[in-house]
């Protein structure tokens, strides 16, 4: 198993409250690697950290290092924009640009300085059938992107993310503003994803972490508690408080 | 709250009323296509053409000179400074204050600057003065919604690679384009409807300026002139010109709110 990121002895704390303590974990290539735990217990945190979207909030202090193909991108010279171009990411609920279908994933082409209308053409209608969008709007790539579903926003901004050619998924709750179908599609799509990208997925929906999980993180309170194969963690899992919580007796 | 509606309805709606009662018999072609006859508005003959272009001028000059100053200041607080939150309240507390300074001292800061470098009164002096006096409307106005575009839809732009001023100006500009449309007309009304700033910076003349080197008219001075005045024709042409003025910012409404909903259908909820 190659490990995509590694992350080593990671401490952060917002103003005096440690959110992550020593957290120490490789995140394995090409494989859904599903971060569970209950709410607050830091995993949004801990995937802000990894595109450095953490750096957009106040009094954060972090110590550690985070390695993507042994660059440790915590203490790295070279651009932040291109650090995350490399991790795309898919939010809680939907946030489509505020712009037609067609140029939401355009946007993200002509920023990195792709200019070429049937490259970009191409690009749209090749990512939009990615994520089963396209025979829905095909025929109206001009309407605004906010009049999609919730659920057909989500693929969009699926779409949008894969349009940039990242290396790596980072999924935050990604199906809980979904209904049913809409979270199946995603799951499906994640599944097939992980032959070309890595993915790390927040969940705390445990069914849906069987359903799609290769390598599971447990968390609690800003620790890991357990991490291993889906096989060990569902099976035979080695801590108590994994216990519990698998069984759902857990507080 | 009927009581008080019905109360504001009532005393703008006199306002307008009793500027258009008078103002309506003197508004002839003559007023909007001609300049002053008598000298510095004293006269009965002529029109106020100068005035309304003069106006024009300086609201659209100062206008534009306020957004491309304004705009970046709006987006900087609330993006690349979004950390330092006690600057940015420190800096929305001073524009606030900056907001409540009255006109007349932006005239007259502006007139002082103007004889520390020995410029005349000229149209450019009033653009600069005037695009002062509104730039504190003009950035809060702005930085009042875009402090409450969602966080997520930064992360959104930020997490495809877009640096900071990208997504400032291709995505936040789109989100609150009507919030912009808002602030770039309750400037535009500000600046047309001042007269204490002008007074000293852009001067009055009868003529028509032709570079932005020159004096130039303005509406509300010609308004305070014309009203001064103690021949009776003389006052009706004021309130002519008040109508001619409203008129004109009830054009640049109607335009902004259509422009406003064109680009509008594409925010996020």
């Amino acid at each position: 198993m190659k490990s995509k990121i590694s992350i080593q002895n990671l401490n952060l704390s917002i103003g005096k409250n440690q959110i992550l303590k020593n957290i120490n974990l490789d995140i394995p290539e090409n494989q859904v690697t599903i971060i569970l735990g209950p709410s607050g217990c830091g995993k949004t945190t801990l995937l802000k950290c990894l595109n450095r979207l953490i750096d957009l909030e106040e009094n954060v202090t972090i110590t550690g290092s985070i390695f993507l193909d042994n660059e440790d991108i915590l203490h790295t010279k070279s651009d932040l924009p291109g650090i995350r171009k490399k991790m795309g990411l898919l939010s809680q609920r939907p946030y489509p640009l505020p712009m037609n279908i067609y140029d939401n994933i355009a946007y993200g082409l002509r920023i990195n300085g792709i200019h070429n209308k049937h490259i970009i053409r191409e690009s749209v209608e090749h990512n939009l059938k990615q994520v089963n969008l396209w025979d829905e709007v095909q025929h109206r790539l001009k309407e605004p992107a906010s009049r999609l579903s919730i659920g057909q926003q989500q693929r969009l901004c699926l779409a949008r993310g894969l349009a940039v050619k990242p290396e790596i998924i980072l999924a935050d709750e990604p199906t809980s503003a979904l209904d049913p179908l809409s979270s199946t599609a995603i799951e499906k799509k994640f599944v097939e994803l992980k032959e070309e990208y890595t993915l790390v997925m927040v969940t705390h929906i445990l069914r849906q972490a069987r359903r799609i999980a290769d390598y599971v993180v447990f968390m609690y309170l800003g620790e890991i508690v357990e991490h291993g194969t889906a096989d060990e963690f569902f099976n035979h899992p080695k801590q108590e408080q994994t216990k519990a919580y698998l069984e759902g007796i857990f507080n | 709250m009927q009581l008080s509606i019905a109360l504001i309805v009532l005393v703008l709606s006199l306002i307008v009323f009793s500027i258009f009662y008078r103002g309506l018999p003197s508004l002839t072609w003559e007023m909007v296509s001609q300049t002053p006859k008598g000298g510095y508005y004293f006269g009965k003959e002529g029109g106020v053409l100068n005035a309304i272009i003069g106006s024009l001028y300086l609201a659209f000059g100062a206008t534009i000179l306020a957004l491309v100053m304004g705009l970046p200041v709006a987006m900087l607080m609330n993006i690349h400074l979004r950390k330092f939150k006690k600057l940015v309240n420190g800096v929305r507390f001073l524009l606030d204050l900056l907001w409540g300074v009255p006109s007349i001292v932006y005239g007259a800061f502006g007139f002082s600057v103007m004889i520390f470098f020995g410029v005349k009164t000229s149209l450019l002096a009033g653009i600069i003065t005037v695009s002062l006096f509104i730039l504190p409307i003009m950035i809060r106005a702005i930085d009042e919604v875009v402090r409450n575009v969602p966080v997520g839809l930064l992360e959104a732009s930020m997490s495809l690679g877009s640096n900071k001023s990208q997504t400032a100006f291709m995505v936040y500009v789109r989100q609150c384009s009507s919030a912009i449309v808002t602030a770039i007309m309750i400037s535009f009304g500000r600046a047309i409807g001042d007269a204490a700033s002008v007074l000293f910076t852009t001067g009055y003349t009868d003529s028509i300026p032709t570079s932005v080197m020159q004096p130039s008219a303005t509406l509300p001075l010609s308004i305070f002139f014309q009203l001064s005045s103690p021949i009776q024709e003389v006052q009706n042409r004021a309130y002519a010109s008040a109508a001619i003025l409203t008129i004109i910012i009830l054009i640049i409404s109607v335009l902004s709110r259509v422009i406003s909903n064109k680009y509008n259908k594409n925010k996020i909820s």
